[in-house]
């Protein structure tokens, strides 16, 4: 990015010289945001309601484009248009303020993901540790947003999410550990660069604690970004909206924005430290094909997460609140440490690795995913038996 | 050393208590019903339920309407299971003006009502599940739940609010090939409730939110009149079809299924969750043997249209969807009844409420409203 820029400025020099170099970077952050991580988010909010929608024999948004997919814009344009309704009682700087706290932050996380070799805006050296950081400025916004909407519905919301957020940060950050270890860097690119294109190269595949580790860390991250089983903050049934219960039109609009993004964030960090990232094998020297063969990669696997998230919140229930805290602390934290630990040993134990051990991993998982698929056919089979016609 | 830490009420903070308003119009309330919540942090120190929100003066309306036109209102007072209040206003006639209803009519009643049972108990299933936050269970209780009401609409016209009974029998005889829809749809839905069960009632966390949660004794739910499955729940074994047979409940063989704590103790939020999925199937047991043993014959006894039943009182109970329902009614012998009473099922659920939720969460609070199966409109009336 800077040489880009740099490249682009030229001869300019001096105060000028800073200038241009603002500007530049103000239209490109402006391009990346409106013109890719919108849409994005835009567009994985159209696929949850089509998956939701499937699991729930419904149809779902199909009217607006092919399949319904430019719904998110329809929405987007809806609540633009709409009276932007500030409550009387309301703390009015901080209730303006909140929604763009939680939007930066989600934003922000972008900055350091991986969509292919060259295909990053930057590869920090403590990339993994700033989009940790920088995702959890989103509990700022959403505590601000309930404290300052001066309803109590709010505010309870704010406060579960801050609780929430704040404790899970920990097996989150724990179950980072065994891929920093065993990558020794701390970069989103180093990361993935430490694993292969084949999947029992995977980080995740390494050792059976390894395997713990991720599970760990993706239901960390599932509470962190707020869905089921742990979206609390905005539980419907119990606290009406959450801490966006009274936000109406655009502001209602972004928290939904930060969430879905945020979704992908969480795929997208999973597939980066677990999953081999964009590792494709290398088929040929052209770059611009190979980097392009990467961000499918890429794009496929953290959809992937994505729709197991969504999945996920079609078929649980929700997690009580003395619950959600046990489970962190007197479960979650102890694995994670455990894992740390247990993948430690076996780096010492062996340092060139151990390929049984991976192999045998890749193996048992790969036969508890044939038994889910084993039993996943039996349940089809069973309720096509149970067809029923008004006709009948 | 030891060192002793003196603990405050809320460890030396000063802590207050919050007090929220619940309602009128809130997600979860099932209809406009209001909680006034006193409560610290997540934890309640007391809920209060406040009604009358939905008040209709169905009762008072009665007496204005005769004995015939009031059979539609009926339908408003639990419109989620019409059916039984029908009966229960039709029983009231019946009863004061002596008349024998033909064995057909019965048969078509207990079809009816008890389609209308499991349609309740669906949706209930459903609205659990929705409350408890997993929302794809209740999609597919609704999906099941409109196959019932395409079999109801067959038999009445309407979906919802039915009147299909009248002083004397039913409006209409069963549709041709009726009886061979409904155990054909009786095949497709008990291994549906199966599914159901897999999907929610026996998931882990379902299980843990719902089980030991606002536990009742069965001295406390005969104590606070709860009837109907909230009381089976409790582990009393009182059905009035079987302990006070109406209408042909005698004929059929079914069981009386009560909680027994599978999933913590006897009568807690998951035990009278799971009352409802029971009473389906045994709904659907009377169901076959109904539309097996149907009698030949008429469906309505000869009713005067001008039906003045002689002076007098009557007391009728049904057993609804949410319990005992009781219809007290006086007649001065004229063409409109002078008083009529109504108490219901969620009615005498609210009333424990209060003392249960001493030391709930609030989202217990939900789940005891949500397994209650409370419909507001039947509170009030």
């Amino acid at each position: 990015m800077q040489q880009f820029i740099d490249g682009l400025i030229g001869s300019a020099t001096g105060m000028e010289r800073e200038l241009y170099y603002f500007a530049g970077m103000l239209a490109f952050g402006a391009l990346v945001v409106f013109g890719f991580i919108l849409p994005l988010a835009g567009i994985t909010s159209w696929l949850e309601r089509r998956v939701w929608a499937r699991m729930q024999s419904r149809i779902g948004p199909n009217r607006v484009g092919p399949f319904g997919v430019l719904q998110w814009l329809a929405d987007g344009l809806k609540n633009l248009l709409k009276e932007d309704v500030i409550p009387t009682a309301v703390d009015a700087r901080l209730f303006r303020l909140a929604p763009y706290v939680v939007v930066v932050g989600f934003v922000a996380a972008w900055v350091a993901i991986p969509f292919g070799s060259s295909l990053i805006i930057a590869d920090l050296n403590i990339g993994i540790l700033y989009v940790t950081a920088v995702t959890s400025l989103v509990v700022v916004g959403i505590l601000m947003a309930g404290w300052s909407s001066n309803n109590k519905w709010s505010m309870l919301g704010g406060i579960r999410s801050a609780t929430q957020i704040v404790s899970y940060e920990i097996p989150a950050a724990l179950a980072i550990f065994p891929a920093v270890l065993l990558s020794g860097t701390l970069s989103m690119q180093g990361l993935i660069e430490a694993q292969g294109w084949q999947p029992w190269s995977w980080h995740m595949f390494h050792s059976p604690f390894t395997f713990f580790a991720f599970l760990l860390f993706f239901t960390s991250l599932l509470a962190e970004g707020n869905r089921t089983p742990f979206d609390l903050p905005e539980a419907e049934s119990e606290l009406v909206a959450g801490f966006a219960t009274e936000y109406s039109g655009m502001r209602s609009l972004l928290f939904f924005l930060a969430e879905w993004g945020n979704l992908y964030v969480i795929g997208a960090v999973v597939t980066t430290t677990y999953m081999g990232g964009w590792q494709v094998p290398h088929f040929t020297d052209n770059t611009v094909l190979l980097n392009a063969a990467q961000l499918a990669t890429f794009f496929l696997k953290s959809y992937f997460w994505v729709f197991v998230a969504m999945w996920i919140r079609a078929t649980l229930p929700r997690v009580r609140v003395d619950q959600l805290m046990s489970l962190c602390w007197k479960y979650m934290v102890p694995l994670g440490l455990v894992t740390v630990l247990g993948t430690a040993v076996t780096m010492v134990a062996a340092p060139e690795g151990m390929p049984t051990l991976r192999y045998l991993t890749f193996g048992a998982v790969m036969l508890v995913v044939l038994q889910f698929f084993r039993r996943v056919v039996f349940h089809l089979r069973r309720a096509r038996g149970l067809g029923w016609t008004m006709a009948g | 050393m030891s060192v002793e830490i003196e603990m405050e009420d809320g460890g030396g903070l000063a802590t207050e208590e919050m007090t929220l308003n619940m309602g009128p119009q809130h997600p979860s309330t099932h209809g406009v019903l209001r909680f006034i919540v006193k409560a610290d942090g997540e934890v309640m120190r007391k809920a209060t339920p406040d009604i009358g929100y939905l008040h209709r003066s169905i009762e008072k309306i009665a007496e204005k309407v005769g004995w015939h036109g009031f059979m539609p209102y009926t339908d408003r007072v639990d419109y989620v299971a019409a059916m039984a209040c029908n009966q229960g206003w039709a029983m009231c006639g019946e009863a004061l003006g002596g008349i024998e209803v033909p064995r057909r009519g019965e048969y078509c009643r207990v079809i009816a009502a008890e389609l209308s049972r499991i349609c309740s108990h669906l949706l209930a299933i459903g609205a659990t599940g929705m409350d408890i936050g997993a929302v794809t269970p209740f999609t597919h209780a609704l999906r099941e739940r409109e196959m019932i009401n395409d079999l109801i609409e067959e038999l009445c016209g309407a979906r919802l609010t039915y009147n299909y009974m009248r002083i004397g029998g039913v409006a209409w005889d069963l549709p041709p090939g009726f009886r061979k829809r409904v155990t054909t749809y009786l095949d497709h839905l008990e291994p549906t409730i199966h599914e159901i069960n897999d999907l929610l009632s026996y998931g882990k966390i379902y299980a843990e939110r719902l089980g030991s949660v606002a536990v009742i004794s069965p001295e406390m739910a005969i104590g606070y009149g709860l009837v109907g499955p909230n009381l089976r729940a409790s582990g009393v074994k009182y059905d009035l079809r079987k302990d006070r047979p109406y209408s042909v409940y005698g004929d059929f063989d079914f069981d009386v299924p009560v909680g027994h704590g599978e999933m913590g103790a006897v009568g807690d939020c998951w035990d009278r969750y799971m009352m409802r999925i029971w009473e389906i199937l045994e709904s659907a047991k009377i169901l076959r043997q109904a539309c097996e043993k149907l009698p030949d014959g008429p469906v309505i006894a000869k009713v005067p249209r001008n039906f003045k039943p002689p002076a007098g009182d009557v007391h009728v109970r049904v057993e609804a969807a949410r319990g005992d329902m009781s219809w007290y009614c006086v007649s001065d012998g004229s063409e409109y009844p002078y008083r009529l009473h109504v108490r219901t099922g969620s009615f005498s659920a609210m009333s424990i409420i209060e003392e249960l939720s001493e030391g709930l969460m609030i989202a217990d609070l939900v789940a005891l409203i949500a397994t209650f199966d409370i419909v507001a409109p039947e509170v009030d009336r």
